[in-house]
């Protein structure tokens, strides 16, 4: 009965904690209607260098490709990856501004050939298991990168045009 | 407190002894369902080992199930209208509707069929006939979608239909109520020997394509169901027919004053020989022909006229009535095509017929009769065997390829299974409640997949959850690769389902398509990137190629739409990846909302009545930003001069 006793008060106390629990929640106050939002607040933590703008030269992304040695640069491939690129790739990247989703101008300043070719031929598998494209979803706003079932031999296109940006 | 938890230990200890006891009551039979739970288990992420297609009767649709899970996989529009995709809905799938009649937003699905080569289901298409406004379709088994659907003129209730024969040459469509054919204004009361039953033969080409190549203009009885004959009577057909009285009012008594109505027995290549040679008659009669075409994604509507009609006497040896007891439902033909199972659905025998005496009967000219001058084979020299009083009310048979056949009993509500041969019942399960066909998957082939046995069942009434006066109807699943048969669960399905077809999932999986390639669209409002994105006006028709991606449509903002226009919306999924469709809708819009599969492109009409400027979006909740994909349209006044302007991100 003392037994029975104790775990009633434990469960009484659960009870009244879980429903007493009412916190004051200190609202920031919002405007609405304003027709632009001009005021930039940067604390310390966002002036951390953006994904988009890391570099990160090493790091060959996980995915299908280990290893592409870069010669001259070949412009019919370019030119057929600027064509791919344009049919695939535009409705959320524009090759000199960011649109949706980075634009690739320099972008093999900042990343591998591999990271470039793993994330359009696995960008699923990328976001999962690469924390610098993990980071790029969350920094491009949960926007998912669509696999647009390229070939490798398309993406390797598509690569060569990058290099002429 | 004391008083208080005392009273709660007394209701706890008494919950705790209820809920012992009842353990203790149930232990024996807690064990056998356990083991009936594991038959049926499909572990979270792992796949049924078949899939099944339900007809969905007067749903109009296929719905398809794993099994032996139950889990409702799809429904496939066929001969509704579906506004969870747009199907009869969207521009590109009106046409699939269309009629001899105009268009038809409904139909009454009856009995799927796999396609076959050598009798064995090769998991091409399944095909589907509708009852009321007769017609068939074929549904691909690589998209799961309606790629074609003809229209069968002269004929009435299409029911005895849509099955194939061995090598999917041909598929038969029946008239369940006779009717004048040619059709004309006549007095109902004359319908003795003016009414007719024309039976049509559909071709299939090797792409799948159907052709009305003839019509059997048979004897104004009820054709009611048919199998093809198969192995050693493969270019047969048989076809139970009731209503021999030819009455034409209260048929529940009128038609089933006769001992004995037919089977009618049809040698299909003599009849297709003769008319390849040349034999037959154009007879009138209009009727539609629709194609869905896989690289513009839309449907085309032919209306046609005319087929060639066979009068069943012009072509010697090929027609032959066979006798059956009072009023035959179903007409089955075993894996060896041996043995044809008639189901005198008032009778309580089941009649077994022999192939091969049929063939000796024919050869002998040993005829008892004839009607309309088609020969009248004997009772007693075809029959095969009896199965004696199995039930009340049999209606359909299937073979599990062993030597077994099951039998429905819709009356006395359970199945027998009975061996053929020597025609003794082995066993019978009760299911729960009325059940009308059964399938075995590949049960309808040379090869049946012994496995399981579904129930489809007429009436539902305590088996679930009640749902107000209309439930779904219950299946049961049964595993019959023991002597016995065992019942291992209930699952609702949708709508009726007459009959189903079953086929070994590993057959057509592997096949199922994942998204269209864009590069071989050819919708004439095909918009491939955002850059072929365009809006243009001809008179008060307005054309909008739009794209959809995750999560945006481009252009998102339009303006120069009138009050009065009448706007297209072409939208073309610009994703190439499995399983990431778009939605699109827009308020005001008299239509449903189109799904649009990656790679596709669809339409809907819009047809804007007040000024404004109305939002659309995306329906199927697309990523993330799924909220985010929408946009705009402005209306003007239909005397405005707004221009013509269509942006995204205002490029």
């Amino acid at each position: 009965m003392k037994i029975t006793l104790k775990l009633l008060t434990v469960l009484f106390v659960t009870l009244l904690i879980s429903c007493g629990g009412k916190e004051e929640q200190k609202k920031e106050p919002i405007s609405y209607g304003k027709k632009e939002v001009t005021v930039k607040t940067e604390s310390a933590k966002e002036k951390a260098t953006p994904a988009s703008k890391k570099i990160d030269l090493t790091n060959k992304g996980v995915g299908p490709i280990s290893s592409i040695s870069l010669g001259e640069i070949d412009t019919a491939m370019a030119a057929e990856g600027e064509e791919i690129f344009k049919k695939m790739c535009t409705a959320c990247h524009r090759p000199n501004k960011k649109f949706i989703g980075p634009s690739p101008q320099g972008l093999l300043e900042r990343r591998s050939p591999e990271w470039i070719m793993n994330m359009i031929l696995d960008p699923e598998g990328m976001v999962k298991n690469d924390p610098l494209a993990k980071e790029l979803l969350i920094e491009f706003n949960g926007s998912p990168m669509a696999n647009q079932n390229l070939t490798e031999k398309e993406a390797r296109a598509v690569l060569e045009y990058f290099r002429t940006l | 407190m004391n008083t208080i938890s005392k009273y709660m230990f007394s209701i706890i200890a008494f919950v705790l002894i209820t809920s012992c006891g009842n353990n203790n009551n149930s232990g024996n039979t807690g064990a056998m369902n356990s083991s009936k739970a594991e038959k049926v288990y499909v572990a979270p992420g792992e796949h049924d080992e078949y899939y099944a297609f339900f007809s969905g009767g007067y749903s109009g649709n296929i719905t398809v199930a794993g099994l032996p899970s139950g889990r409702m996989l799809k429904e496939i529009p066929v001969f509704s209208q579906f506004p969870t995709s747009g199907y009869g809905y969207s521009e590109e799938t009106k046409p699939m509707l269309n009629t001899s009649f105009g268009f038809v937003p409904w139909g009454d699905a009856h009995h799927p069929d796999i396609s076959q080569t050598n009798g064995e289901l090769d998991g091409r298409w399944i095909f589907i006939n509708e009852n009321n406004t007769p017609r068939i379709a074929r549904v691909s088994l690589e998209t799961f979608e309606t790629e074609e659907i003809i229209e069968l003129p002269n004929s009435a209730g299409n029911h005895a239909s849509s099955f194939v024969t061995e090598n999917t040459e041909f598929i038969v469509a029946g008239t369940r109520f006779a009717v004048p054919n040619p059709q004309r204004d006549m007095p109902i009361s004359e319908m003795k020997g003016q009414f007719k039953g024309p039976l049509s033969f559909v071709s299939i080409a090797d792409n799948g394509r159907m052709n009305l190549e003839f019509q059997l203009n048979m004897p104004g009885f009820n054709y009611d169901l048919a199998h093809p004959g198969r192995n050693k009577s493969h270019g047969w057909f048989f076809f139970t027919s009731y209503n021999t009285e030819e009455a034409n009012t209260l048929m529940e008594v009128n038609a089933s004053q006769n001992d004995k109505d037919y089977i009618a027995a049809v040698n299909w290549q003599k009849i297709a020989d003769f008319v390849k040679n040349g034999g037959g008659t154009k007879m009138a009669g209009k009727y539609a022909h629709n194609v869905y075409d896989e690289k513009t994604h839309t449907a085309t509507s032919t209306i046609k006229d005319g087929v060639i009609t066979v009068d069943p006497r012009d072509v010697k040896g090929a027609v032959f009535y066979i006798p059956i007891p009072k009023s035959p439902h179903g007409c089955d033909v075993d894996p060896s095509g041996e043995y044809i199972v008639g189901s005198g659905k008032l009778s309580t025998d089941l009649s077994v017929y022999s192939f091969d005496k049929i063939l000796a009967a024919i050869e002998k000219e040993d005829f008892v009769d004839d009607s309309y001058g088609i020969p009248v084979l004997s009772y007693e020299n075809t029959i095969a065997g009896v199965v004696a009083q199995p039930g009340l009310g049999p209606l359909h048979t299937e073979f599990d390829g062993l030597g077994n056949a099951y039998t429905t009993f819709f009356i006395s509500s359970e199945v027998v299974k009975w061996k053929l041969g020597t025609w003794e019942v082995v066993d019978r399960q009760p299911t729960f409640y009325s059940v009308g066909h059964l399938m075995i998957p590949g049960g309808n082939s040379r090869k049946p997949f012994g496995k399981y046995m579904v129930a489809m069942n007429k009436i539902t009434k305590d088996r679930y959850l009640p749902t107000g006066p209309e439930l779904e109807h219950s299946a049961q699943l049964y595993d019959i690769s023991g002597e016995k048969m065992e019942l291992l669960s209930d699952f609702p399905t949708h709508g009726e389902p007459h009959y189903a077809a079953g086929i070994r999932a590993d057959i057509i999986k592997d096949k199922s398509k994942k998204y269209y390639e864009l590069s071989e669209n050819e919708h004439p409002y095909v918009a491939k990137s955002e850059s072929e994105a365009k809006v243009t006006r001809n008179g008060n028709e307005v054309h909008i190629s739009m794209t959809m991606i995750r999560s945006h449509f481009s252009p998102d903002n339009i303006e120069g739409v009138k009050v009065g226009d009448k706007v297209y919306l072409h939208m073309t999924n610009l994703e190439q990846d499995f399983d990431v469709p778009h939605g699109f809708s827009i308020i005001g819009a008299n239509t449903s909302e189109i799904l649009v599969m990656p790679g596709q492109t669809k339409t809907i009409v819009w047809e804007p009545k007040r000024e404004g400027v109305w939002p659309f979006y995306c329906t199927d909740f697309c990523s993330a930003l799924h909220q985010e994909m929408q946009g705009y349209i402005r209306v003007s006044a239909a005397n405005s001069n707004t221009p013509l302007k269509f942006t995204l991100d205002d490029e």
